[in-house]
This record gives C-alpha cells, structure tokens and sequence, in this order.
C-alpha cells in the first residue's frame, strides 16, 4: 500500500547548507600541494551543494511533493485541543531544562547533563502522536522525550538530583532514563547504541504480533528511535537502517540534525550531509522536514507512524533542528557562530507555535499564559520534592543487578536457586 | 594411559596397588563414570547435546527465538542449530547479515520486551564487534533501570583456541565477561554440561554469556537418563566436582577440564590424588566449592587457557587468599595459555597452550615432589 506522501524530496539544498558551508573549507588538506588539484576537480567541491537528486526507491517513486522546508503552509490545520496539548509540552521540555540547568549550577545536578533547549518541536511533534504502547529509545539528550511520553516531571528531576524516588531510583541518573509503564527504553550514553535496541523492540513488536499471535486490531506497537547527526556516520546505524528495512519492522528513524557533534559540525564530518539521502539507500523512504516547526514535523510524524502501524516498515525522519545551549553543560560552546545561533533562536519552536495559535485564534494570550504557569508550578514543585527526596540508602548498592536476586538462576521447578536451601549443599549432582 | 603407568612404575614392591587403583580408574578420556550413573549410559556429542537443548527449548516456549550468521539454511557454522530452521521457520531461526553490533543490539532490544533471544556469534572473538551491547545494555540495563526492564538473553557461540586458526580467532573471553557484573559466564565441559547449563541459561531472567569450545563439539560423552529428560537442567553458579582426590586441587573450564583429568590419571600413577573441579560457571564463581577443596587438599593449581594476566587464575587464586589462607601448604599455580597472540603454526600453537604435561608440572611443584615415585595413595 503506498503512502500518500512524498518522500525523498527534490529541492533546493536545505539553507544551513549553503550558507555555512562555503564559510569553512571542507578539505583538512587545503594547506598541502595537492590540495589545489582536488578542490580544482569537478568531483570535489569547497561548496558543498549541487542540487541534490532523489535517489528514491519504488515505493516512493510518484507521490505529491511534501511541503518543503522553506514553505510556510501545512497540509491541514490543527484544532485548539491539539494545539494546547503541543504547546505545552514544549513549554514543559523547555522550563524544564532550564530548571536543570539552574539546578547544576547550584550543584543539585552533577555529572554530564545534557540540554533540549531549541529541539522541542521534534519531541513533541513525534511523541504526541504515540500511544501507550508504543516505545521510545533516545541517547543521553533524553529529558524531555521522557517528559513527552508521560513520565512525571518530579520523577525525571528526582533522578537528576540522584535520589531514591526517581524514575530509576537514582541508578540511572540523566542520561539513563528508563520507564518500562511509559516504554521509554532509555536513555544510552554511547553513540548509535539506542538505534539497535529500538530496532529490537520493533523486532519484539513484529514477533509478537506474526510468531505470538498477539494483534492488535488498531495495527503494530510502533517504536520511535531518536538520535543525532554524528550518529549517522556510526556503523550501527547502518546495520540497522538495512535489518529494519528487509525485515520490514515497526520503527520510525528520527535523526534529530542540530549540525553539531559536541565541536564537530557536521559538515566537516559527513562527506553527504543530507541524511535523509541515506533512507532510499536503504529502500526506505527518507524525509526532510524543518524540526523548528512543530505543526510541519508532526505531519512527518502521523504519515510514519502510520506506516510503521501498518507494517509497512521503516521511515528515516531528518529534523533540521538546533540545540540553543552547548553540546552539555561543560561544553564552552565556544565553536558556534554567533550569528548561526541567531538565526536560529529567531525560529524558536514555541514562539512559532505560539504566533500559530493567536494568529488562528485557537487560543487567548491569557490562556497560554495560564499554561506556562501551570507548568512552572509543575517544575518548582518537582524540583521541591526531589530537593526533599531521600539520597538512596546504603543497602541498595547491591540491588537490581540481576532480575534474579543471588545471580543463580531458576531452577527446574521454576523458583529461584538461592532459595533453595540444599542449593549450598556440596557438589552438584546430576 | 595404561603405557605410562607400567614405565613409571618400576619397582615392584608398588605395581600391585597402583595397577589396581588404574584398573578402578579406567575412564574414556576426559569424563567420569561414577557409580551412580546405570551402565548402559548413552553417549552424546556436545554438538547434540547442544542442538537437543535449543531444540527443546524453543518448543516449550514461544518467546524464544535463535539469531545469528549461518544459523538457519546452513544449520550453523558448526552444525549446533541443525534442523531448527525447518523445525521452526525462518521467523524464530533468523538468518542475520554480518553486523554483529546490530543484531546483538536488537537481541536487547527484543528481550526488554520479554523475548528470550539466544544469540551466536559464529566464534566469541566476533563478539568483540558487539560488546558495547552485551555490557552496556545486556548487562546494566537492570541495574540502570532500576529493576524494571530486565535483559532474558543468552549470547553463545564456540570460545578459545581451535586449531590453526591463527591469532584473531583463538582469544578466550572469559575473563572479559566475568569482569563485568550483571552478566552471567558459564562454560559447559561435557554434554551433560552443555545440555544443563544451556537450558539453564535460556530460562534465566538475565543475560547469559555461553562459552562453548570448538574442539569440544565433536566429543562424545556419556549421559544419564535423566540428563535427557526434557526439563534438565543445572544451577547456575556450582561448580562440579568431577574425580575427587585428597592431595592436590586442580579447577579448570571448558577443553581444559579434560586435559585436567588426563593430567589427574598422569599423576595418580605416581601417587598423587588429585582432585578435579570442572567451574562450570566463571560468574557467579563457585568459590565455596574451590575453597572446601582447597581446605581439603591444601594444594591448589588453575587451569585456563586464556592468557594469564588477569585470567580466571588469578580470580580463584585471590579467592582462595582470602578465605583459606591458613589452609595453603604451597604457593597456588596457575597455568594458563602463553602471554602472546596465538600463533599459527602447529607446533608454536602446542606450546602457547596448556598440556597435559604443564599441569602435571605445575601440580607437583604444588606438592613438592620432584621424584615421581611416592608412597601409595
């Protein structure tokens, strides 16, 4: 069944491209004789894009153009109830980061910490979508789409202050968010690490539904894998853009693009930037879409996700968002262009969205303002109750390694060996 | 065997009872018949023993499923997986491409949703390309998450030398996973261990590391009835004793428990008793078997075929210090495989891995005998 959208888009290169790229030169060569002869061949260039082609497979061939990046309209407008429920989301995930960096620096918060600021649009604009079942896998920029798939703000920021009530009793810590009733699966600090695991759990998905007979009559348990730009350069990512698409999983790939690898921009790390491109090298489509627009991503959002409900198989999502604060809250920041973060602050998600919202009087100025109250309410008040939260006891140190207490293992008649009181009894006999 | 005994034992005054106790003791290499197994005991490959228990397991629950390179249309690299293909269809024996990283990444994945994926690597050196995910998912996910996603898989696949097979595919890891909490390191010897200890493993809430042994796959070995009964199964974390003796503690894994009791037979003709533990679990360790051995024989030697620094030796050596110091007449021994890559050729390959003969040196030097001939046992 085709989708009703298009996927690899023909346009213009996207403008962070052009514009940035012709400022540095992408050859770390240049200073060496032979340097002139490359940039001089018509097969290497210091600026970067030419026009790129859609490389599409059949599937996608023949399908109207999606609004581009650079297009100011949406395919349909979105109702009031929706609207609200998007905004404040991304005023949460923004309040709330902020908290956390006031926190840290008050030194409520230590170790890495890492900021959503300016990237809410793609949090929301996918996770809002999602249902209970469906699973989300992130790296260790993971606040706020825990925040997104419903786990209490108190929770997340007890376990950034690292105390027992927090979502992973103060084991996790900020980079390791886990709730197995929201299906969050984490929260994984190594690069690409996430992306197999969420191919997995669209792997369970799939098993359950085929080999278990376990359906559901509104389709597949989706599973949403958000990453970044350095990550699409990694082998796993690969491996699993090609396992995903021949074993046709549930799974929606949302490469969350901010151009910058902690000081790597990613031009001077790719040698393609556009990493939609790498979808239809896979026979998946690969889409483009301006991640600073919430309204634009989440129409992205519902055509994947429905695909992926349907068992259709994968879709490469590229967000061209950006992060406002540093790489983490150690990182000087001291490589960005001051006037590349402008630009972009100048399109910030929720002062996009909120124009949206007066402009189509889906809601008063009083009203938003009463959400953004509510929400700072609803941070102070966590940051209250992780403040009075108590630090793990002692006796935890050693809990929770292995699901089975002793490390035993079960025995045949299906109770755990430790329990076992001629377990201890000498040699092991047949 | 019996050739080395009538060189050895020269004068005559001690032929009889040595002979006799050989007589007692007259074993197909490297297994134990005791007693208590019925004299009409069948013997199994590892190989089978191995096949019969994915094969039984993945019949009683539907959770579990096999992946991995050449698992399916091949019948595995080694034959383990042969027959499960058209058994259980390509859906539950998954054919993966080369990506190690990948499908051991969607095993975890698979698995926080409570699937039970056995997942081999066609020898454990490939593991190497996806050991981020069996210790940074597998193994923490537990403890990171709090208890709430726990990771039922087992990773397994032929550990160790081979033959000839040079030095990128002969490196033994089971230091390297023993190293880490939150995983679960076992090392079948005989059928009977592999059978028990795999369905054990596959059943197990936690991720297991299965270190099986190449050369071992071909070995036949005899099982008892009940070790064929379909709901077999052996504890995780004891260790077995397998020929017990009074005078010196040798403990080894995997092929080196054969070559433990060939070493034990070379030295109880010259009347010394020693007694076998074959770990069988590398973690959780059975240190309260090795140290009431060691109690018992106050001599202690370890046997592993890894390379020494930082091995299983020096783990059990440590454990021995520390809870049974008083009891040690001698220093511990450790034997272990030579400290370089291994080599190719064959008879550089003989000698960067443990003999029969090393143990025997090492055991008594343990005992303080450099004259073979000694007072019967």
């Amino acid at each position: 069944m085709m989708s009703a959208f298009s996927a690899a888009k023909i346009l213009s290169p996207p403008p962070f491209v052009a514009q940035f790229a012709a400022e540095r030169s992408l050859c770390p060569f240049l200073s060496s004789p032979s340097a002139l002869a490359l940039t001089r061949s018509p097969l290497r260039s210091t600026r970067l894009p030419r026009t790129p082609l859609a490389v599409s497979s059949d599937v996608v061939l023949g399908q109207k153009p999606l609004a581009s990046s650079s297009s100011t309209s949406h395919n349909e407008d979105v109702g009031r109830e929706a609207a609200l429920v998007l905004y404040e989301d991304m005023v949460l995930g923004r309040v709330f980061e902020d908290m956390c960096a006031q926190m840290y620096y008050r030194g409520k918060m230590f170790g890495f910490v890492h900021l959503y600021n300016g990237q809410e649009a793609v949090s929301t604009g996918f996770i809002k979508l999602l249902e209970a079942r469906d699973s989300v896998v992130s790296t260790y920029r993971d606040h706020v789409h825990a925040l997104s798939k419903g786990v209490a703000a108190r929770a997340v920021m007890a376990e950034l202050f690292g105390k027992a009530t927090g979502c992973c009793r103060g084991q996790g810590g900020s980079m390791h968010m886990f709730s197995s009733t929201h299906n969050l699966l984490g929260g994984f600090a190594f690069i690409g690490e996430g992306i197999p695991v969420a191919t997995g759990a669209a792997f369970s998905s799939k098993y359950r539904h085929e080999v278990l007979k376990e359906s559901n009559p509104n389709g597949l348990d989706v599973t949403v894998a958000f990453f970044g730009d350095g990550t699409c350069n990694n082998g796993q990512f690969f491996e699993c853009l090609n396992m995903a698409q021949l074993w046709k999983l549930p799974i929606v790939f949302v490469v969350e693009n901010n151009l910058w690898a902690i000081g790597m921009s990613h031009i001077r790390a790719t040698s393609d930037p556009e990493i939609w491109k790498k979808g239809p090298a896979f026979g998946m489509p690969g889409y483009h879409v301006d991640g600073m627009d919430v309204l634009k991503v989440r129409e992205v959002a519902m055509e994947a996700i429905a695909r992926a409900r349907r068992g259709d198989g994968p879709t490469l999502v590229e967000c061209e968002t950006y992060r406002f604060r540093g790489h983490s809250l150690a990182d000087p920041d001291e490589l960005r262009k001051p006037d590349e973060k402008a630009h972009y602050g100048a399109r910030d998600p929720i002062a996009a969205l909120k124009k949206y919202i007066l402009e189509k009087n889906l809601a008063t100025e009083t009203e938003l303002k009463a959400i953004e109250e509510k929400i700072e309410t609803i941070v102070e008040e966590a940051v209250e109750f992780a403040d009075s939260s108590p630090h793990p006891p002692r006796s935890q140190l050693l809990e929770n390694v292995f699901a089975d207490p002793r490390g035993f293992g079960i025995g045949p008649d299906g109770k755990y060996r430790c329990e076992d009181p001629k377990f201890t009894e000498g040699t092991a006999q047949v | 065997m019996l050739g080395i005994a009538r060189r050895k034992v020269g004068l005559g005054l001690f032929r009889a009872p040595i002979l006799q106790e050989r007589l007692h003791r007259v074993l197909p290499a490297g297994s134990v018949l005791s007693k208590k197994y019925s004299t009409s005991a069948k013997e199994i490959q590892v190989r089978e023993a191995l096949n019969s228990a994915l094969d039984e397991e993945m019949s009683a629950d539907p959770k579990v499923f096999l992946m991995g390179e050449e698992v399916g249309e091949y019948q595995g690299a080694y034959k383990i997986s042969k027959g499960l293909l058209e058994k259980y269809g390509p859906e539950r024996v998954l054919d993966t491409p080369i990506t190690e990283a990948g499908f051991a990444g969607i095993g975890v994945g698979a698995a926080y949703y409570g699937l039970r994926p056995i997942v081999e690597f066609m020898t454990f050196n490939f593991s190497m390309q996806a050991i981020d995910h069996i210790i940074n998912s597998a193994a923490k996910s537990n403890y990171m998450s709090a208890g709430q996603i726990s990771v039922p898989i087992v990773f397994r696949g032929p550990n160790g030398a081979a033959a000839g097979v040079g030095a990128q595919h002969s490196q033994c890891y089971a230091a390297w996973y023993a190293h880490v909490p939150g995983l679960k390191v076992l090392t079948p010897y005989s059928s009977e261990d592999a059978r028990g200890l795999l369905k054990a493993a596959i059943r197990d809430p936690d991720p297991v590391v299965f270190l099986e042994n190449e050369l071992l796959y071909g070995e036949s070995f005899p099982v008892s009835a009940e070790a064929l009964d379909s709901s077999f199964c052996l504890p995780i974390g004891k260790a077995k004793i397998e020929r017990e003796g009074k005078d010196v503690t040798i403990t080894a894994f995997s092929k080196m428990v054969g070559y433990a009791l060939q070493a034990a037979d070379v030295l109880s003709a010259e009347g010394i008793s020693a007694e076998v533990i074959n770990l069988r679990s590398i973690r959780p360790l059975d240190r309260a078997t090795i140290n009431a051995s060691v109690r018992k024989t106050n001599r202690l030697v370890t046997v592993e075929e890894g390379f020494p620094q930082h091995g299983v030796g020096a783990e059990i050596c440590m454990s021995v210090v520390e809870e049974s110091f008083e009891y040690l007449d001698a220093p511990v021994e450790r034997i272990a495989g030579a400290d370089v890559p291994m080599p190719y050729s064959a008879n550089l390959e003989r000698m960067a891995v443990p003999q029969v003969d090393d143990i025997v040196r090492a055991a008594k030097r343990a005992c303080y005998r450099a004259v073979p001939l000694a007072a019967a046992a």
